[in-house]
């Protein structure tokens, strides 16, 4: 087995970085899994864009409501004490700053916390955005969960984007299977590194300069 | 007594010209007005508008619409997702437009066109492609991106209890869209699962107040576009 995180770990590591009643959107893929991983003690609130707040975990397959679902399309559950509302009211909360933290999946994620995570440009591809443009702008905190590095080792972390930005400067912290590093106005920088990694491993996986740990 | 009542789905949306905008309700499968859609089908208006937050998915719904050849352009914010086939190929093979717009975009703009607001500044789009050649203006320090409003001839809505004066309730997630397009069409077509007597809703707990209605069409056993995908259906 490889140093550094696994996906759970990325997430549970993220969760703990989520302060007790915050107001939470998760991004689909791994930050989804930071519901299973809410440290002892803490409350967090799920917020999704399509006009839910107290989303709870998916329902059993014969428990399932076709009108519940969250903004994957996937069926969820609303917990007690959950509201609905409409979609002006779901992205007021967005883009009013009334979510603390949103947590991504990227595409890429550069030095001065650009994101990169809706389209690759290319000509061919059906453009489709979503509520991500305005998650980013709205939300107090906006934390990445990803791999380090593309499945071809290409890194994600990067010194600009190439790929067309979600938003410019909007991220502050990302989660990855080998280190969580800082957007600073020094541009990266490691926090903490995954068990058996180290600042050199990360340096080499990170496609801009990247500062090591204050101590 | 006002009663908005309309006989059958058919007579709600026959009036619908060709070349009309049109607004449906619904989040993917969740909420869409799926009688109403297939009512407009076998109406047969041509060179549509649509809004709607996707393209509709499998053959029926949003999407058989689109596949009868009914929609010239699409405005929506996710125009893609595992179900949805017909868009994408019409879309690849040029032969139907489409309006990119961010979803709390899409919604705000919905909402202006019902609130009189012809066009207002939001943070969304700064610093991407999507805001190139738009207006933008500083507010306290920070850019803003000008957006007008987005209004419709018809709106399509699906809910879950209505009485004859327009007034509605949602059931759960699959309100999202529809109360504000029920705002921002000039004409308003409600298919409803229960069709109770004024007073019934207890005002407290009206969500889309009558005026904003004009047709409820009663519809009380409306399938699900998941159950119909599930089963292999397609429309007409």
């Amino acid at each position: 087995m490889s140093a550094g995180w696994t996906r759970e770990e990325m997430a549970a590591r993220a969760a703990q970085d989520i302060p007790d009643g915050s107001y939470v959107n998760l991004g689909i893929g791994i930050p989804e899994l930071i519901t299973q991983f809410v440290p002892e003690g803490r409350e967090f609130i799920y917020h999704t864009e399509n006009g839910l707040l107290g989303m709870g975990p998916p329902p059993a397959d014969d428990e399932r409501d076709l009108d519940l679902m969250n903004a994957g399309k996937k069926y969820v559950t609303a917990l007690p004490g959950a509201a609905y509302f409409h979609h002006a009211d779901s992205f007021s909360m967005i883009r009013g700053g009334h979510i603390d933290v949103c947590v991504l999946g990227t595409m890429q994620v550069a030095a001065n916390g650009d994101i990169a995570n809706w389209s690759t440009g290319a000509p061919d591809a059906i453009p489709a955005v979503g509520g991500a443009m305005d998650l980013v702008q709205g939300v107090k905190r906006i934390f990445v969960v990803t791999q380090h590095t593309t499945k071809t080792g290409d890194p994600k972390l990067v010194d600009k984007c190439s790929y067309p930005l979600t938003g410019p400067g909007v991220v502050s912290r990302i989660f990855t299977n080998l280190a969580v590093v800082d957007v600073t106005p020094d541009g990266f920088q490691v926090v903490e590194l995954a068990p058996g990694v180290t600042f050199e491993e990360v340096e080499q996986a990170t496609g801009a300069p990247i500062l090591p740990r204050t101590e | 007594m006002i009663n908005k009542k309309c006989p059958s789905a058919a007579e709600a949306v026959a009036d619908v010209p060709d070349g009309a905008v049109v607004m449906v309700g619904g989040f993917g499968a969740s909420g869409s007005p799926i009688e109403l859609i297939h009512a407009l089908i076998d109406q047969g208006a041509k060179d549509l508008t649509l809004i709607n937050n996707n393209t509709g998915n499998g053959e029926v719904g949003l999407a058989a619409l689109i596949a009868n050849g009914q929609v010239s352009k699409m405005i929506c914010s996710f125009p893609r997702s595992s179900q949805s086939k017909v868009f994408p190929a019409l879309y690849r093979a040029g032969k139907i437009e489409l309006e990119l717009v961010p979803q709390g975009t899409l919604a705000e703009r919905i909402r202006a066109a019902g609130a009189g607001i012809p066009a207002f500044y939001t943070p969304t789009t700064v610093g991407t492609v999507l805001a190139e050649g738009k207006e933008t203006r500083e507010f306290d320090g920070r850019t803003y991106v000008m957006e007008p409003w987005l209004k419709a001839d018809f709106a399509l809505i699906k809910c879950e209890v209505a009485d004859p004066l327009g007034n509605l309730t949602f059931n759960k997630t699959a309100r999202n869209f529809s109360p504000i397009m029920c705002m921002a069409a000039t004409t308003t077509v409600v298919q409803t699962r229960k069709l109770v007597a004024a007073g019934d809703i207890d005002p407290e707990h009206v969500v889309t107040p009558g005026i904003f209605v004009n047709r409820i069409v009663d519809v009380p056993s409306p399938v699900h576009e998941d159950t119909l995908i599930a089963a292999g259906r397609s429309y007409p």
